[in-house]
C-alpha cells in the first residue's frame, strides 16, 4: 500500500493515527465484584452494591481478569509489569456510580508491545503498542427512552476492560482497519475478548492529526467510541480531510473530543462539555499495588496458544502457502484449524500429505463462498474438514475431475454427506475406460462429419469443441485428458 | 498559595458542589489559609523518598472469577430517587 | 451491686453467666437510660425493639447452654457510620437521611454474631469529619461532663469527635460498649474528652466493609468502652480478616483480653520529645509525666525517643484525608440513593444535591481534596504529602527499634465548649495533633482516662504500639488504668435510677 496523501493547495498532507481500543475481558464476573459480566441481560439485573457504588462497599480484584490481561500482554509481545497500580479516575457522570472509575494510570499492567500488520501485498508492518491497562467499564446511559430523562442501566458497570493503546504509527484508514482486525484476531486466539464491536465488547477511540510529511506532530483530535472497523476507517478519512481543510483555510485544529456521525459522514465536536476534565488520578486507597511473580507470568506464557503470526509463518513454511493465503487462513483460529485438518487429515481420516495449496484454494475460494452465502461460521460448516480433504483426494487420485468436484461440493454443502458416497451414489466417477471414451468419441465424430473434416484440414481450434461434446455426452465424467488424446488420434489425418 | 474566586468556582464545579457567588470569596480565604498552613510541608526534604500510598505491607489479594452477587435489581433500585421501569433516571443528558 | 448501666462488659457478662440478671433486663436498663438522656443527642436512631429481641434470644441461648461468649447479650451502641441492615445509616449527613441499607458492615455483623444487642446508632461529625461532633446534620452531641442537664448558664461542652455520640453514650451509661471509627483521632480524642477508653487498632485489623468511607487509607474501626479489658474483649469480636476488604490483614487475632492483664515489667516505653509542643498546657504536661512515673513504678523502662517529622503530621493529614474524601464522597450524587435536589440538567441536579446534602465542613474538605489532586497541584500537595507520610511512618519504625510502646497525651486540651474553635478551622484541626501521626503510620493506639483537668474534666493518655501489636498497647494501657484509678463518672446524669429499678 502506498502512502496515503491528502492533496491540499499547499501540498501533500499525511495522517498520523493512534488507536485506543477498549476490549472487554472474557470473564464470568466483573473486575471488582461478583456480579455477572454477561452481555444483554435485563436492566440492572447484573449489578452488585459494589457496582452501584453504595456506601461502605469495597472492590475485590478478580484474579481471572488479571490472568486474561497478562495473557493478552504476552500475545502482544509486550512487557508484563510485575508491579502495577490501580488508580481512581475521578469524574461525574450518571452512569459512573462511584464518581470515579478504577483504572490504571502511571503503572499499567502491560508495557510496550507490537502488532504486526499483514498488508495486502504480502508485506508486513509493525505497529507499536504503548501500553495495556485494566479498568472498569461504566454503566449505560439511555437518552432516547424518554423526552425529559436519561435512564441508567448499570449492568455493564464494573465489567473488566483492557485499554490497549497503540503508538501513533498508523498512517492510513486502511492500516487502521488492518490493525483493528489483527488485534481482534489476536484477542480471539487468546480467548481474552470476543471482539464483538456490535455488542460493544470492543470499542475504539481514534486519535487523528495531520501534518506535512516530515513535520513534527500537530494537534490531534480524539474521535470517541467508534463501533465498527468500517466506521473507524471512514471517521479517519473524514477527520483527516477536515483537518487539512482547516489548515488550508488558515484555521486551527483544536485538541478536542469528537463524535463520528456515520449517517452524515462527518465528525463533529461532542456537545461542548460544561466543564473541562481534570480526572485527578490517584492510587485507589481501597486497593494495594498488584504484584505478580515472574513464575506466574511464565506459567501463562507456557500455555499461550500459537498466535496468528506464528501460524502464518508455519503455514508458509510447512504447507508452502503464499503469504496472502496463509494470512487469510489464520485470521480466525477456527478457519486455520479447519484448513489444517483438511490438509493433513484428522486422526484416522484421510491419508495426509494432501496438496495443501489445493486445500487452501478450496477453503478460500469455495468454502468461504458457501459459508458467506449461508451466513455460517466455519465451526458450523456443513462441509466438514475431513470431507473437504476427501474431496481433494478424489480429485488427486483421478476418481473425479475438478469440474465434477464443484458439483459434488455443492451437494456436500446442501447435505453434509461424504463426497465418496455422493460420487458413488450418483455414479460420478470419472470414466477412464478408454473403450467407453472411444465409443463416445466415435459417436460424436460420426454425428459431425463436416466439423471433423475441418479439423483434419487443419482447423485445430475446433478440437476443443469436440472435447466439450464428448464431455457432454459422458455427463462430464470422462477423463478430459483421455478424451483429448483419443480425439487427437482420431482426427489427426 | 492564595486561591482566587475563579479557582474556587472551578474547583466547586469539578467537585459538583454549588458555592453561591457571595460564598466564593470567604471560601477562597478559608481554603487559602488552610493551604498556607499546609505548605509548611515544603520545609521537609523528601528527595528520594517513595510516596506512601498504603500502610499495608502486602500485595493485593484477589478473588476467584465466580458469579455470586447481583441478580437483584430491586435491591439496587430500592431507595433510588426516581426509578423508572428498572432504570435509574436522571435529568436528560445531551451528548 | 451497682446499677446495670454502671457495669463494664466483663462484669455484665459475669452477672449474666451467674443469672444475677437477664440480658433482657440489661437491655431494658440501657433502653431506659438512652431514653432518659435524649438531651445529650448521643443517638441518631434508637433501636429498643431490636435490642430487646436480641437480648431475648441471648437469654434463650444462655438457658439452653449455648451462650456465644462474653458479648452475648451485651447492649452496644453503634456509630452511625457503620451500615446496619434495615436500620437507617446516615454518617451524620443530610445527604443520607432516610438511607436504610440492605446490608450489614462486617464489624457490626461480627458483633451481632457474638450475641451483642445493638441499642442504637450514635451521632457523629458528618462523614466523621470533625473533632467536636458539631458538624453533624443531626445536631451536636453534648458531653455528659458538661453542666447538669436542665441547668442553664454554663456552656455545654463538646464530646470530641468524630465518634462523639459513642463516647458520650459510654460515659453516660447508655451502653456498655460502642463502636467508633478513627481516621485521625476520632476514637481517641472523644474518649479522652469523655473519660473513657478508646482503641484505634492497627490499620487492617478490622474490616472496613460496610463502613461509610471517609479516608480509606486511614479509616479504622475500634472499640470505645469503660475500661481497657472491655476494649480488649470488644476488639476480639470486631477484628479479623475479611476477604471483602482488600486492605484487611490476613493475620489471626490473639487473645487480646489475656494480653491486657500482663504486667509491664521490662517493657520499654518511649516518650517522643517532639510531642512536647510549644504552648502545651501545663496540666497536660504534668499528666504525661505522671504517666511516665506510673509505668516506671510498675517496672517499665521509660526512655526518650525521637519522631522528627511529628509537626508535619497534621498538614500531611489535611492533604491525604480530604483528597481521599473528595473521591469517596463523589458517590453521593442523588442518582441511586439518598437525597436528591432536582435540577434542570444532570449537573444542576448534582450541584443542588451536594450543596444541600453536605454541611460546610464536608464541603470545605471536598474542595480542598479536589484542589490538591487537580492538575498542576498534585505533585506539590498530594505527592508531597505521601512522601512526608512515608517519613512519618519511618520515624515510628526507627523508634520501635528501641522501644515497645510510646506514651503521649491524647489531646492538647480537655473538652471545650460547643461553639468554640468554630471560626478557625486550623484551631479545630489542632485537636488531633497527637493522634494523627499514629493514624498516618497505621499503628494501633489507645486513649486511657488518666486524670481530671483543673476544671474537673477528663484527660486521656495515649499508648501507641507497633503494627499488629495491640497486645502491648493494651498491656501498657491497663498499667496506666491501674495506676490512675480513674473511676470518676460525669455528674450531670443520675444513672442509678435506670438500673435495678427496672428489673
Amino acid at each position: 500500500m502506498g502512502a496515503w496523501r491528502i492533496q491540499g493547495e499547499s501540498g501533500e498532507w499525511e495522517a498520523v493515527i493512534g488507536l485506543e481500543v477498549h476490549a472487554q475481558v472474557i470473564s464470568a464476573s466483573k473486575l471488582f465484584s461478583g456480579a455477572s459480566a454477561v452481555f444483554g441481560a435485563e436492566p440492572n439485573t447484573q449489578v452488585s452494591l459494589v457496582d452501584a457504588g453504595f456506601p461502605g462497599m469495597l472492590p475485590v480484584l478478580n484474579e481471572y481478569c488479571v490472568e486474561q490481561a497478562v495473557r493478552t500482554g504476552l500475545g502482544l509481545k509486550a512487557k508484563i509489569n510485575l508491579t502495577s497500580v490501580f488508580e481512581r479516575k475521578n469524574y461525574f457522570y450518571a452512569d459512573l456510580p462511584a464518581g470515579y472509575q478504577i483504572s490504571q494510570y502511571k503503572y499499567p499492567l502491560v508495557g510496550e508491545g507490537t502488532v504486526i500488520l499483514d498488508m495486502p501485498d504480502g508485506s508486513t508492518r509493525p505497529i507499536g503498542i504503548e501500553r495495556l491497562h485494566v479498568e472498569q467499564d461504566a454503566g449505560k446511559s439511555l437518552h432516547d427512552q424518554d423526552p425529559k430523562r436519561t435512564f441508567i442501566d448499570l449492568n455493564r458497570s464494573g465489567v473488566a476492560l483492557m485499554e490497549i493503546v497503540s503508538r501513533p504509527d498508523l498512517r492510513t484508514p486502511e492500516e487502521a482497519g488492518i490493525y483493528l482486525r489483527k488485534l481482534r484476531s489476536i484477542l480471539r486466539y487468546l480467548g481474552t475478548c470476543d471482539g464483538n464491536m456490535e455488542e460493544g465488547s470492543m470499542r475504539c477511540d481514534v486519535n487523528v492529526s495531520v501534518r506535512k510529511p516530515g513535520e513534527p506532530l500537530r494537534t490531534r483530535a480524539e474521535i470517541k467510541n467508534v463501533n465498527s472497523v468500517r466506521f473507524v476507517m471512514q471517521a479517519i478519512e473524514h477527520e483527516a480531510r477536515r483537518q487539512v481543510r482547516a489548515y488550508e483555510e488558515g484555521g486551527k485544529v483544536v485538541q478536542e473530543t469528537r463524535l463520528y456521525d456515520s449517517h452524515k459522514g462527518e465528525t463533529r465536536p461532542m456537545r461542548a462539555k460544561e466543564f473541562a476534565h481534570d480526572y485527578r488520578y490517584f492510587p485507589d486507597p481501597d486497593l494495594l499495588p498488584l504484584r505478580l511473580s515472574p513464575e506466574y507470568v511464565d506459567v501463562i506464557a507456557a500455555t499461550l496458544p500459537e498466535l496468528p503470526d506464528e501460524k502464518k509463518d508455519r503455514f508458509m513454511r510447512d504447507y508452502g502457502l503464499s503469504p496472502y493465503d496463509a494470512g487469510v487462513l489464520v485470521v480466525e483460529r477456527e478457519t486455520a484449524d479447519y484448513f489444517e485438518r483438511a490438509a493433513r487429515g484428522g486422526e484416522g481420516v484421510g491419508r495426509g500429505g494432501r496438496d495443501a495449496k489445493q486445500v487452501a484454494n478450496w477453503v478460500i475460494s469455495t468454502l468461504f463462498g458457501l459459508l458467506n452465502a449461508k451466513g455460517l461460521p466455519v465451526t458450523r460448516s456443513p462441509v466438514s474438514a475431513d470431507h473437504l480433504g476427501k474431496l481433494v483426494d478424489l480429485i488427486a487420485d483421478g476418481t473425479i475431475s475438478g469440474r465434477i468436484a464443484k458439483d459434488v461440493f455443492e451437494i456436500m454443502g446442501e447435505t453434509g454427506r461424504d463426497p465418496a458416497d455422493i460420487v458413488a451414489a450418483k455414479g460420478l466417477q470419472q470414466i477412464t475406460d478408454t473403450g467407453a471414451i472411444e465409443a463416445a468419441v466415435n459417436q460424436v465424430i460420426a454425428a459431425n462429419p463436416d466439423k471433423a473434416a475441418e479439423v483434419r484440414a487443419g482447423k485445430v481450434a475446433l478440437l476443443g469443441w469436440f472435447t466439450g461434446q464428448v464431455m457432454k455426452a459422458t455427463g462430464g465424467k470422462a477423463n478430459p485428458a483421455a478424451v483429448n488424446a483419443i480425439l487427437k488420434k482420431k482426427l489427426s489425418g | 498559595m492564595a486561591l482566587t474566586r475563579d479557582q474556587v468556582r472551578a474547583i466547586a464545579l469539578l467537585a459538583r458542589v454549588r458555592v453561591p457567588d457571595e460564598g466564593l470569596e470567604p471560601m477562597a480565604k478559608e481554603i487559602s489559609g488552610i493551604l498556607h498552613w499546609i505548605e509548611q510541608l515544603n520545609e521537609v526534604d523528601t528527595e528520594g523518598v517513595e510516596p506512601m500510598t498504603s500502610v499495608v505491607a502486602m500485595t493485593l489479594p484477589m478473588r476467584p472469577d465466580a458469579v455470586d452477587d447481583g441478580g437483584d435489581p430491586a435491591a439496587v433500585l430500592k431507595g433510588a430517587p426516581e426509578p423508572v421501569d428498572g432504570f435509574y433516571a436522571v435529568p436528560k443528558v445531551v451528548e | 451491686m451497682s446499677a446495670l448501666t454502671d457495669l463494664g462488659i466483663a462484669e455484665a457478662a459475669a452477672g449474666l453467666a451467674k443469672r444475677d440478671f437477664s440480658a433482657v433486663e440489661l437491655a431494658r436498663a440501657h433502653i431506659a437510660a438512652v431514653a432518659g438522656a435524649r438531651a445529650l443527642n448521643a443517638f441518631i436512631v434508637e433501636t429498643p425493639d431490636a435490642a430487646l429481641a436480641a437480648a431475648a434470644e441471648s437469654d434463650k441461648r444462655r438457658q439452653d447452654g449455648r451462650s456465644l461468649g462474653v458479648l452475648d447479650g451485651i447492649p452496644l451502641a453503634i456509630k452511625d457510620l457503620f451500615c446496619t441492615e434495615g436500620v437507617q445509616t446516615t454518617a451524620g449527613s443530610r445527604i443520607l437521611k432516610g438511607f436504610v441499607p440492605a446490608y450489614e458492615s462486617t464489624v457490626t455483623r461480627n458483633l451481632k454474631r457474638a450475641g451483642a444487642a445493638m441499642i442504637g446508632k450514635t451521632n457523629l461529625d458528618e462523614f466523621a469529619m470533625g473533632s467536636s461532633n458539631i458538624t453533624s446534620a443531626f445536631g451536636p452531641v453534648k458531653n455528659p461532663w458538661g453542666p447538669p442537664l436542665g441547668r442553664a448558664g454554663n456552656k455545654e461542652l463538646v464530646p470530641g469527635g468524630s465518634s462523639g455520640g459513642s463516647a458520650a453514650a459510654i460515659a453516660a451509661g447508655l451502653a456498655l460498649g460502642a463502636t467508633g471509627t478513627d481516621t485521625g483521632g476520632s476514637i481517641r480524642q472523644p474518649a479522652s474528652f469523655c473519660g473513657i477508653v478508646g482503641l484505634k487498632p492497627t490499620y487492617g485489623r478490622c474490616s472496613r466493609f460496610g463502613i461509610v468511607a471517609f479516608a480509606s487509607s486511614l479509616d479504622q474501626a475500634g472499640p470505645m468502652t469503660r475500661n481497657v479489658k472491655d476494649a480488649a474483649l470488644m476488639l476480639g469480636a470486631m477484628a479479623g480478616h475479611d476477604p471483602r476488604d482488600s486492605t484487611s490483614a490476613p493475620i489471626p487475632c490473639p487473645d487480646f483480653a489475656r494480653a491486657a492483664i500482663a504486667p509491664v515489667k521490662g517493657l520499654r516505653v518511649g516518650i517522643p520529645k517532639e510531642y512536647r509542643i510549644e504552648g502545651m498546657s501545663s496540666e497536660i504536661d504534668a499528666l504525661w509525666r505522671k504517666g511516665e512515673q506510673w509505668l516506671r513504678e510498675q517496672g517499665a523502662e521509660v526512655v526518650e525517643v525521637s519522631l522528627p517529622h511529628t509537626r508535619y503530621a497534621l498538614p500531611t493529614y489535611y492533604i491525604v484525608a480530604p483528597a481521599e474524601a473528595s473521591s469517596n464522597l463523589a458517590r453521593y450524587d442523588g442518582v441511586r440513593f439518598g437525597l436528591r435536589v432536582p435540577g434542570e440538567t444532570l449537573d444542576d441536579m448534582y450541584m443542588n444535591t451536594r450543596a444541600a446534602g453536605f454541611g460546610p465542613e464536608v464541603r470545605r474538605r471536598i474542595l480542598i481534596g479536589t484542589y490538591v489532586l487537580s492538575a498542576g497541584y498534585y505533585d506539590a500537595y498530594y505527592l508531597k504529602a505521601q512522601k512526608v507520610r512515608a517519613l512519618i511512618a519511618r520515624d515510628f519504625r526507627d523508634a520501635f527499634a528501641t522501644v515497645d510502646a510510646i506514651l503521649a497525651p491524647t489531646a492538647p486540651s480537655p473538652a471545650f465548649a460547643i461553639g468554640e474553635k468554630t471560626e478557625d478551622p486550623i484551631a479545630m484541626y489542632l485537636n488531633d495533633v497527637f493522634t494523627v501521626p499514629a493514624s498516618l503510620a497505621g499503628l494501633p493506639a489507645m486513649s486511657v482516662p488518666a486524670g481530671l483537668s483543673a476544671g474537673g474534666l477528663p484527660l486521656g493518655l495515649q499508648i501507641i504500639g507497633r503494627a499488629f501489636d495491640e497486645e502491648t498497647v493494651l498491656r501498657a494501657g491497663a498499667a496506666i488504668e491501674r495506676a490512675a484509678g480513674f473511676d470518676t463518672r460525669p455528674s450531670r446524669l443520675v444513672p442509678a435510677k435506670a438500673g435495678k429499678g427496672d428489673r
